[in-house]
């Protein structure tokens, strides 16, 4: 029988030699999430958002800060879209600023909290022993403090602002990211081709940012889109308890802070800064739900 | 000439909170530069594990607790095991070909990438010509349409092709050992039969030993020169491949070659007869030969003694067991 068989070199017949056809994986990764409406609005959504934040200037018809107290409280106008708020500042002009403070802190939050996080959680996993018992330990202790009581107190301590806000919501968010990724990595530690790297001589560097990394990115990827929506509201949150963003800086959650006092005389000046925040919660996570479905290698095949 | 690679008395004990499993026991096994050794024996007889100590990777609760592996004369087991020198070693001087290729891959990284990363590991190579190197080699696995397929991802190949990617990529930093452990156990038997032939083509052609890693004697038969056969962490027998086939002296090697059918051979020629009872528990290892529950050829002084020790029988055949079995059983 082995006889038969044809020498080595040449393709075999017989099911080895099937080729399945050729798929580009980004392609593919393309059509699954295109395929599904609702992430591609997400994305809409997010795509719209950030151009918003980056050409405000040019979107914006007055200037965000600039007060007129001549023009307080007035109606949507051809002169002022959506009115203007109690000190005559263009509710319009101050939306399409505040797009732009909330995806700057929800992105240096969410970026910086999950390069800290992933690099604790994949050290933990991967090292285990020692490192992993001090890593989680202090995730633990992070865990169990209540988000926001970390904030309230950075917040507290060194008073509002972009920066402080940021990296008060970065902190918050190193624990759950660490902990997740710690999950992944010890999962797929034990996978074989763990092994076939380290019988091929990879060092502890490679193997965490070649072969554990990219398999466990899939869902971090989907956790800090989700983390990016929540790290936005949280933002809202502080600037509408009064201890985010400082005035006059334009924030979403400010706004509807100070709008909610003349709410029946201004509905507009709180309400739609309401609605931004919620759209912008909902495109994050629709695009962070079909993110995952699209890229997760183990889903392939099944969407 | 000096073997390439020597295990001397090795020992791999696990501890475990049931005990200590004594996976290998004092084995010993060498391989001669071109050669193609086997070695056999059933699940958990400590194969798996002594080529793993070899190469350094067993996890904890394992641990080496004696012996030596000479790689070209130098004692590899005195490198620390994350240090430099056995990552060198690794990949670059010995490389492994795993069980299961639909496992062993990497899914989320291309063929390319994946065949280019020891490449770059050991040899230094630019993107460029690991590109080009990664081509060549699966070439030489006969992998069709090499140039256009590196760029796929695991998923895109069947089970055969995969292993023949892994055959590539232990092949891709010229070793000097090729240790395949149960290389064909997860493929169906004709591409078994195809890839145990590539492997014999290549290693013979590129003068590298290989280490063939297997439960099944029947398919290793036509291809290694020398095999041993292991049974519950010790090697019983040991000799030239034909030597083993014609005249074998242990009566587990018996039972094995009686239980399993042999490429070439006619159907239904012979009826296979399977190995009564179950290997030991290698945590309760009997004082005495741990085949003996098993065994069909026992005699008084089985129960009396403890293990025998491998005793010549013919030239390089060693086995180690105190019947002897006439030429003909």
């Amino acid at each position: 029988m082995a006889e038969d068989l044809k020498k080595t070199g040449e393709p075999v017949e017989g099911d080895e030699a099937f080729i399945p056809p050729h798929h580009s994986e980004w392609r593919r990764i393309a059509r699954v999430f295109v395929r599904r409406k609702i992430s591609l609005i997400g994305l809409i959504i997010v795509i719209i958002l950030i151009i918003m934040a980056i050409f405000a200037d040019f979107i914006a018809t007055h200037d965000p800060l600039k007060t007129d107290l001549r023009a307080t409280l007035e109606s949507p106008s051809t002169e002022h879209w959506l009115g203007t708020d109690n000190l005559g500042r263009d509710t319009y002009s101050r939306i399409i600023h505040g797009a732009r403070t909330s995806l700057t802190i929800g992105v240096i939050a969410v970026t910086t909290s999950g390069i800290v996080g992933m690099a604790m959680g994949m050290s933990a996993a991967y090292f285990g022993g020692w490192v992993f018992a001090i890593i989680m330990r202090i995730t633990d202790a992070l865990m169990a403090l209540p988000g926001l009581i970390i904030i309230l107190l950075i917040a507290g301590l060194v008073g509002g602002g972009i920066a402080v806000v940021t990296f008060a919501l970065a902190f918050g968010a190193i624990a759950p990211t660490c902990r997740m990724m710690c999950g992944q990595a010890l999962h797929i530690k034990q996978n074989d081709y763990i092994l076939a790297g380290k019988a091929m001589g990879m060092g502890s560097v490679r193997m965490m940012v070649m072969q554990i990394f990219p398999n466990a990115f899939a869902p971090l990827l989907v956790g800090m889109t989700m983390a990016m929506g929540m790290v936005v509201l949280a933002e809202a949150g502080l600037s509408y308890l009064g201890i985010g963003i400082t005035p006059p800086t334009p924030s979403w959650g400010a706004m509807v802070n100070e709008g909610q006092a003349y709410i029946l005389t201004q509905p507009l000046m709180s309400t739609v800064p309401g609605a931004f925040i919620m759209v912008m919660v909902f495109g994050f996570n629709m695009a962070g739900d079909g993110l995952r479905d699209a890229i997760d290698p183990t889903l392939r095949g099944a969407i | 000439m000096a073997p390439v690679l020597e295990i001397q008395n090795l020992t791999t004990n696990f501890y475990t909170e049931y005990g200590t499993v004594k996976a290998v026991d004092g084995v010993s096994y060498y391989v001669d530069e071109g050669e193609i050794i086997g070695l056999v024996g059933e699940s958990g007889c400590g194969k798996s594990v002594s080529v793993l100590s070899a190469m350094q990777l067993i996890q904890t609760p394992g641990r080496i607790d004696s012996g030596r592996v000479l790689f070209k004369g130098e004692d590899i087991l005195k490198y620390d095991s994350k240090g430099e020198k056995m990552s060198a070693i690794r990949g670059g001087k010995i490389a492994m070909i795993f069980q299961e290729p639909m496992t062993s891959l990497n899914p989320v990284l291309s063929i390319c990438r994946q065949l280019t990363e020891a490449l770059e590991i050991h040899l230094d190579m630019d993107i460029q010509s690991a590109r080009d190197r990664a081509i060549e080699l699966l070439h030489m696995v006969g992998l069709p349409e090499a140039a256009r397929r590196i760029d796929d991802f695991p998923h895109q190949f069947s089970g055969g092709m995969r292993q023949r990617v892994m055959i590539a990529m232990a092949l891709s930093c010229n070793p000097s050992v090729i240790i395949a452990d149960e290389p064909t156990t997860a493929v169906d038997v004709t591409t078994q039969a195809q890839l145990l032939e590539l492997m014999n083509d290549l290693v013979t052609r590129l003068h590298t030993s290989l280490i063939i890693v297997t439960h099944n004697l029947g398919v290793v038969a036509r291809y290694v020169q020398r095999i041993y056969v292991m049974y519950a962490g010790r090697i019983v027998e040991s000799g030239p491949a034909e030597e083993i086939f014609e005249n074998p002296r242990h009566p587990y090697t018996i039972g094995l070659m009686r239980s399993v059918p042999r490429l070439g051979e006619k159907r239904g020629s012979r009826k296979l007869i399977p190995i009564d009872g179950m290997p030991p528990d290698l945590i309760f290892m009997p004082p005495t030969c741990a085949f003996l529950p098993r065994c069909t050829y026992k005699i008084e002084r089985c129960r009396e003694e403890p293990w025998p020790a491998l005793r010549q029988v013919g030239e390089k055949h060693y086995t180690a067991c105190f019947v002897d079995i006439g030429e003909k059983e």
